[in-house]
């Protein structure tokens, strides 16, 4: 759906796993890309952990949340970031993080966009609403 | 000035509802008016009525419903309730179930949303 | 903007998290364990005494209170909940949970 209704921003700075915050984080924005709001997602903190390659639950009995993250851009979630210090503090690789679709016409992967923390202050600070985990 | 409200934490373990309540008791005294509640992750069980609190302490869900008693659209999310066993037989009244659309309806439909959480 | 920060700075990084990111002339809301961080003299008080010179940083009354705290960084400002109201009416908020 196009992005015309208000800005709202989803932001996501827990850890994966250890609770269920990033995984009830995502059905959220699975929902809102359906609804007429201009769509943000921020990873950032603990919430970069999120994007870290390889991630593999099945040892913990646990669906895990990978095939949903690597959907968002099907769903109409497109406009994702990922705070770059947060990465760094971490040692993922900004070329590394999993991506969150494919381009359509050349298949290559589509990766979260890095920003700088000025970057994402001056997005936060023009949302209607910002909702966090 | 219209408010929304989302909850994320459950009662009593984390202050969240507690401030949560405590902010719009607050912002009702001042005359603004609350578009809706919602309550998402471990805030679903802010709505069971199976709570049973000793006398002396406060009634967290009895008192979620008394403020939808006041008209306030309050929900619980219903992907989050089924995964914690929240149903509408054990909901306490003026608070139902409803989709995640319902959250988008009150961010949408109010000037601030704010959330409480852990 | 205003910011909500309701974690202990001794445990948990939120507050750091939140002062990275947020802009000069923006407002902190210290609430729950948050208002640990507004103690003068502790091993985290330079975290609000620096914020306080780019921020208004206030701090909820009754989680002062309920955590005995009275011995506050200079410059940090008391809230009620009802001035958290008025903030809310002035700002859009994001939580640093």
């Amino acid at each position: 759906m196009a992005a015309t209704g208000k800005k709202v921003m989803v932001t996501v700075r827990k850890a994966p796993h250890g609770s269920i915050y990033v995984q009830e984080s995502i059905e959220v924005m699975f929902i809102f890309a359906t609804y007429d709001m201009d769509l943000s997602v921020v990873f950032m903190d603990d919430g970069v952990l999120a994007l870290h390659p390889g991630q593999d639950t099945k040892g913990l009995g646990i669906k895990g949340f990978m095939a949903s993250l690597g959907a968002l851009v099907d769903w109409e979630v497109t406009k994702v970031y990922v705070d770059r210090q947060s990465l760094k503090e971490r040692n993922i690789a900004e070329d590394a993080i999993i991506s969150i679709g494919k381009d359509e016409e050349t298949d290559a992967p589509i990766r979260p966009k890095v920003l700088d923390s000025a970057e994402i202050a001056a997005m936060m600070a023009v949302q209607h609403s910002l909702v966090s985990f | 000035m219209k408010l929304s409200v989302l909850v994320l934490e459950g009662p009593y373990n984390h202050e969240a509802s507690d401030s949560a309540y405590n902010f719009i008791q607050a912002a009702l005294a001042k005359g603004h008016t609350i578009r809706g509640i919602f309550f998402y992750d471990d805030g679903v069980y802010n709505a069971t009525k199976l709570m049973d609190p000793p006398q002396d302490e406060r009634h967290i869900s009895k008192r979620w419903s008394e403020l939808g008693a006041k008209g306030i659209d309050m929900i619980v999310c219903v992907a989050a309730a089924k995964r914690r066993g929240i149903t509408n037989e054990v909901l306490v009244p003026n608070i139902r179930i409803s989709g995640l659309g319902q959250l988008a309806s009150m961010i949408d439909e109010a000037d601030r949303l704010v959330t409480f959480g852990d | 903007m205003l910011h909500t920060v309701n974690k202990s700075p001794f445990q948990n990084s939120a507050l750091e998290n939140c002062l990275r990111v947020a802009q000069k002339g923006d407002v902190i809301l210290l609430l729950e364990d948050g208002v640990y961080a507004a103690s003068a003299g502790t091993a985290r008080s330079s975290l609000i005494e620096q914020a306080v010179k780019q921020h208004t940083v206030y701090a909820i009354d009754a989680d002062l209170k309920a955590r005995g705290l009275g011995n506050l960084i200079k410059d940090v400002r008391v809230a009620s909940y009802g001035d958290f109201v008025d903030l809310v009416e002035q700002h859009p908020v994001h939580a640093w949970l």
